[in-house]
């Protein structure tokens, strides 16, 4: 019954991430609205990856092979792996969001509409 | 030494990227110096373990961390838990393909990127790309398939918008940068579908247990759609145009073949993840063969619709990226259609010669696109805009560059004897059997490219000589001149002697993709 609390906060998190990327116009809130999108699939990854009852992929301290359940620890990191790259993408995004500011003196996407010539 | 070559291969960029700026500090031109040796060693290391391929038939792997590289399976154990690496024929023909592009482009950039502080960011990301490149078409495992595409992406969006003093450009690498983002997170809800149903990461293992169900099919979407929003087929190609347009002339050559390497996923997964099936259970391979024909129509027909009212020269050149992308899509998507037909005999008919016009045209592409848009940088740098209402007479002065700007534009629209000829007309000649419709549409598509680049020959070599428009005139750089010299190279030998290149190269590509058939 947990994990399916577990399975509907991420999918609320990844519907609310996707949404507010599709529909707010503030770049900084699109950095925002990514970061509960990475959240959401973080956690959606996390519970898929648990086996409830089983131990951890040592074969020594294994109580016996038949069925026997083993939590390996792939997925833990590869959602460790995506936290960091989620990091590095929200500090790109949020600097490109600075100069975007600084040349075009608004956050809006839609005063930025299309990238011009403009030499 | 010669049995670690295909990690040596990734790793050998990956800290020479990080050491670059510690030779720097002697001088810039020691640092010019490693990075183009990193990068050419590189090359030499794609081509040997391409010619060990041949030799030896069977795809080439390699695990990490194990006694010996070839142990696949460790003691006691019925599925690999090991990193492996994996090289087929379509692997080292991708491989192969970034290397080239990438050594030439940073030939290129050697002068044309001017030298100050920032130069050694440039040549680190530049390096990280092709990291990130080979990476990928190496690896074996989603999750290293998955951390290869990130520093792809991150590196080539930082790289958009190097030149960050323009208006628009950090724009467009904001806006590359999401689309990536938002493309990896849904790839990773596709593996995290497999990964709770048959417990890895491997690719061979999870094609060999694959069952097909409903989550599979899902996942298959998952993957699938992002890889190809990333490759830029048409419903989602807004970041084209703009990233293609703000990077600079180096790196948007670059970032054609990083497209292409989200391309190579978008084959590899629904061939070696979902293809040839071990079981009876299979999946409706029409669906998705036709998917992927209406993703390349609509991207070759959009694309080249959109590059003819153009003004601006790197734009005009994204959109007909775009629209190449198509026929690469159009061939493998009827090879797909007509790969699980009983008995074969459609496949062994036309199927197989279009998936290898698909995928030659993947080849041509990376080399004749890269050349076109290195010759816009030099248009670039001589008129200072991109306005192609603002320049003229270029033939008077950069005659070399001319000829290199009438080699590409011939090739990308499919004129002898340059390399776009041979890999359209494979196209072309095998799509015709399978619905003539799609192959007229192909042609008129490559007539709109034509037209389309005669406009740009006309607008901006054409014409009187106007030195008041000049901004700088001074002679091109040896390595400028050299790096499009290669391409135009390599665009004119594929195009004289193709039955070489489609039997050492793509042909094994193809192998490579379906095995057996």
């Amino acid at each position: 019954m947990s994990n399916f609390f577990l399975y509907l906060t991420s999918i609320l998190l990844i519907m609310a991430g996707l949404a507010a990327i599709l529909y707010k116009r503030n770049l900084i809130k699109i950095v925002i609205a990514l970061n509960i999108l990475e959240a959401g699939v973080n956690l959606l990854f996390i519970t898929l990856g648990y086996r409830p009852g089983g131990t951890a992929p040592i074969f020594t301290m294994a109580p016996e092979l038949e069925g026997l359940s083993m939590v390996l620890p792939t997925p833990q990191a590869l959602i460790l792996t995506n936290i960091v790259i989620g990091f590095a993408t929200t500090a790109l995004m949020l600097t490109f969001a600075v100069l975007t500011h600084r040349h075009n003196d608004t956050m809006d996407i839609r005063n930025l509409r299309g990238v011009e010539s403009n030499d | 030494m010669i049995e670690h070559l295909p990690i040596l291969a990734i790793t050998v960029p990956l800290f020479a990227a990080f050491l670059l700026p510690i030779i720097e500090k002697a001088h810039f031109r020691a640092r010019n110096a490693a990075a183009l040796l990193a990068i050419l060693s590189v090359n030499v290391m794609v081509v040997l373990l391409a010619l060990r391929l041949s030799r030896e038939g069977a795809p080439l792997v390699y695990v990490l961390g194990a006694q010996s590289p070839a142990q696949i399976l460790p003691q006691g154990l019925d599925f690999p838990i090991r990193i492996m690496l994996k090289i087929d024929g379509f692997s080292i023909f991708m491989a192969l393909t970034s290397a080239v592009v990438v050594l030439v482009s940073y030939v290129y950039s050697m002068k044309y990127v001017p030298e100050d502080p920032r130069k050694n960011y440039y040549t680190i990301l530049l390096m990280l790309m092709l990291v990130g490149m080979l990476g990928l078409e190496f690896t074996n495992d989603l999750f290293n398939f998955f951390v290869f595409l990130e520093i792809l992406s991150i590196s080539s969006s930082a790289l958009v918008s190097y030149s960050y003093n323009r208006k628009f450009s950090p724009y467009a690498g904001y806006k590359y940068m999401m689309i990536s983002a938002v493309a990896t997170s849904f790839l990773l809800i596709g593996i995290a579908f497999f990964y709770s149903q048959y417990g890895s990461f491997n690719i061979e293992y999870l094609h060999g247990v694959i069952r097909f169900t409903l989550l599979d099919k899902i996942a298959l979407i998952f993957m699938v759609v992002p890889l190809a929003m990333k490759a830029g087929a048409i419903p989602m190609h807004m970041w084209v145009p703009d990233a293609y347009s703000e990077a600079p002339a180096p790196v948007t050559a670059a970032l054609v073949s990083a497209s292409q390497a989200s391309l190579y996923g978008v084959f590899r997964l629904s061939f070696s993840l979902f293809g040839n099936p071990v079981s009876d259970v299979t999946l409706n391979y029409h669906t998705l063969g036709w998917i992927i024909i209406v993703l390349g129509v609509l991207s070759m027909f959009v694309g080249v619709t959109m590059a003819l009212v153009q003004h601006d020269v790197k734009r005009l050149m994204a959109y007909h990226a775009i629209s190449q992308t198509g026929y690469m899509l159009l061939g493998v998507g009827v090879g797909v259609v007509v790969y699980m037909d009983p008995g074969g005999a459609a496949y062994a008919a036309f199927g197989r010669d279009a998936m290898m016009g698909g995928i030659f045209h993947i080849m041509n592409h990376a080399f004749y696109k890269g050349l076109l848009f290195l010759t816009s940088g030099v248009m670039v740098l001589r008129f200072g805009t991109r306005d192609l209402n603002k320049m003229m007479g270029m033939a008077h002065r950069d005659t070399f560059t001319t000829l290199c700007f009438i080699a590409g534009a011939l090739a990308i629209s499919g004129v002898p004897p340059f390399n776009g000829f041979a890999s359209k007309i494979l196209i072309y000649e095998s799509v015709y059997r399978f619905s003539p419709i799609l192959a007229i549409i192909a042609m008129f598509v490559s007539v709109l490219t034509l037209a389309s680049f005669l406009k740009v020959f006309y607008g901006a070599f054409l014409g009187p000589r106007n030195e008041d428009i000049i901004v700088i005139d001074e002679p091109l750089p040896a390595t400028v001149t050299a790096a499009m010299g290669v391409f135009c190279f390599l665009v004119l030998a594929m195009g004289l002697f193709p039955g070489e290149v489609l039997k050492y190269l793509v042909e094994p590509a193809v192998a490579g993709l379906v095995p057996g058939r």
